[in-house]
């Protein structure tokens, strides 16, 4: 039985700078509505890629937990 | 409207029980004559049970009502002689569409596993399906079908080795009693049984309304697909499904939302522009018969209550996405039918009928999750869902890896007893999926006919009681009390030319499957152990 896998919560992306820059620019001239979907559809992409249900799960906790452990 | 259908009128006839003033008291009486409540008179009198159904009308559903028939209750009604007529008569599709807004997101192919005698699922209005079973019924000694009785009361007495159920009836000659070991409530979603025995009917996940309409094309060919439209352009922020039945009648779902005025959404002027923008301006068609349909999602707390045991859509009531009304009700009469037999013949326990609640209200809590998540994806609740399940149908278009996550509605499928205090667990590994709780796989056989072997069916050899499938020699008959498995032994009663059988049991020489009466396993093992087999024998009866 492989070792179930767990979600990555150290830095893992090489060049967070270079990262970050291309995700901001990926929502550059679309309206706030586009926007929103395309954060919808990378989810949706991201997820698929990932696959393993136990990472996903863990993923969404920890989206959902964080956002309401921020005061608003 | 046009009229394809001519519905029949069923005689009234006067019970000589009322006529003659006396109470009588019978093993088994059925509230309500529809798709269930036939059912299970059938299933019954096959297991020698003589019942007597009840039912304030005199005629067949108004309607098509539930079109969809899935493989499991067609193979239930093939054990009956019934299978094969609906298998013919109904319409099968396998392209069906998903259009999102003005665009077809995609399409795709059934491609339903092949070797099985039934079909994956069937399409046929509700009328005809009911009029062959009440075909069945009169043509059965042991069925009395009594029209234009109407169940007014009904008090049970408790605590007692012999409790029975006192019925309160209306005829066209006036109100009668009669008395019953067992009443089987069949008498659907608004069941008065449920209301008199005061049981509890909770859930309430969600409601809506949907308008249903028989609409016949006249003169244009249309095609035999299912289209599935997600906030088209015709019927904005809601959903439409368009199916083929039987005569060039076509069926057409409009979910409406429970905010809608279902008098206004139901007349002829707002139904009829709505349907000519669906199927395109050259289609000529004319209207059969429109209904709103409301429902919520719900169960009842325990499916016996005394001597009261509810049965279809008087027990659990789910969206009609995915076809699991109809569909899980005939499988109710499945699970109850060799049960209550046993249990009327003094050979079981009134313990087994504890695991009829414990399986069915597993089942139906299954079938309430996979409506609700149908509905989520239908209906979804929120602006954050709703952009969601947008983004699955934009990606769709294009990505297949969004497909799977369109649900527009998941077809019925049995839901196995996994967890059910009937089964004997595994002690040897097995691949597949005939794992104990589940319904047999059917699979293509050879069997000795007069004129040597012929081709024939696993699931038609299986008989009315319990059966050890064994493949090759070893097994023996067991017997508990009164009951007695029988073998059917694999290269000698039946042979597996083509290796399917084999494949789908996952057999080796010398495997052997305990098969309930309602076609579902029991028990495996590796090799035949009669001690094994016993305990696992009483273990199904709930001798233990």
């Amino acid at each position: 039985m492989p070792t179930p896998s767990q979600l990555i919560r150290t830095p893992n992306i090489p060049g967070p700078d270079g990262f970050y820059e291309e995700l901001i620019a990926a929502q550059r001239d679309l309206s706030d509505q586009q926007a929103d979907m395309m954060l919808a559809k990378l989810v949706l992409i991201l997820a698929n890629h990932v696959g393993d249900r136990a990472v996903l799960s863990e993923a969404l906790a920890l989206a959902r937990q964080n956002t309401l452990d921020t005061p608003a | 409207m046009l009229n394809t259908y001519t519905y029949p009128e069923f005689a009234y006839v006067q019970s000589p029980e009322q006529a003659a003033g006396t109470v009588k008291r019978h093993p088994v009486v059925i509230i309500g004559a529809g798709p269930i409540g036939m059912t299970q008179a059938l299933d019954l009198a096959a297991r020698g049970v003589a019942s007597i159904i009840l039912d304030d009308n005199n005629t067949v559903s108004i309607g098509s009502r539930a079109v969809c028939y899935a493989k499991r209750p067609l193979e239930i009604w093939d054990r009956m002689g019934l299978g094969e007529g609906y298998a013919a008569r109904g319409i099968q599709w396998k392209v069906g569409k998903v259009f999102f807004r003005n665009d077809l997101a995609y399409q795709f192919d059934l491609l339903p596993e092949a070797h099985h005698k039934m079909p994956a699922m069937i399409n046929l209005q509700q009328y005809y399906l009911e009029e062959e079973l009440v075909k069945a019924c009169d043509a059965n000694p042991l069925v009395d079908l009594r029209w234009k009785h109407k169940l007014l009361g009904l008090e049970q007495t408790s605590g007692t080795e012999d409790d029975l159920a006192t019925l309160t009836v209306e005829t066209p000659d006036g109100i009668f009693q009669l008395q019953a070991d067992w009443v089987i409530a069949a008498d659907g979603a608004n069941s008065d049984t449920r209301r008199m025995v005061g049981a509890d009917f909770t859930g309430h996940f969600f409601q809506d309304r949907f308008l249903i309409a028989d609409v016949v094309i006249t003169k244009t060919e249309f095609p035999t697909e299912r289209w599935f439209w997600f906030d088209p352009p015709f019927h904005r922020n809601q959903s439409v499904l368009l199916h083929k039945e039987c005569d060039n009648v076509w069926r057409i779902d409009f979910q409406l939302g429970w905010d809608a005025d279902p008098v206004e959404e139901k007349k002829p002027e707002n139904v009829i522009p709505r349907i000519q923008a669906m199927l395109g301006p050259d289609v000529e068609f004319e209207l059969e018969w429109v209904s709103v349909y409301q429902f919520a999602c719900r169960r009842v707390d325990n499916l016996r209550c005394g001597r009261v045991l509810f049965t279809g859509d008087a027990a659990h009531q789910v969206s009609p996405f995915g076809a699991r009304g109809a569909n899980t009700g005939v499988q109710d009469c499945d699970n109850l039918g060799w049960k209550l037999a046993l249990i009327l013949k003094g050979d079981a326990p009134l313990a087994l009928l504890d695991s009829y609640h414990e399986e069915r209200a597993f089942a139906a809590d299954d079938n309430l999750l996979n409506s609700t998540r149908s509905t989520d994806f239908i209906t979804p609740k929120s602006r954050a869902s709703l952009r969601l399940r947008n983004a699955v149908l934009e990606l769709a278009r294009t990505e297949p890896f969004a497909r799977p996550l369109v649900n527009s509605g998941r077809l019925s499928t049995p839901t196995p007893y996994v967890h059910s205090s009937l089964n004997t667990p595994d002690e040897t590994p097995f691949n597949g999926s005939m794992k104990p709780g589940t319904n047999c796989a059917d699979a293509p056989i050879q069997k000795n006919g007069p004129n040597g072997p012929e081709s024939a069916w696993l699931l038609n050899q299986l008989g009315n009681g319990f059966t050890l499938l064994s493949f090759g020699p070893g097994a023996l008959p067991m017997s508990v009390g009164n009951v007695t498995a029988q073998v059917l032994e694999v290269g000698k009663d039946i042979l597996d030319t083509q290796g399917i059988l084999t494949q789908r049991y996952d057999a080796q020489p010398g495997t052997v499957y305990l098969i309930r009466p309602d076609q579902h396993v029991a028990a495996r093992w590796r090799a035949f152990d009669a001690t094994a087999a016993q305990a696992a024998l009483q273990r199904a009866l709930a001798l233990h």
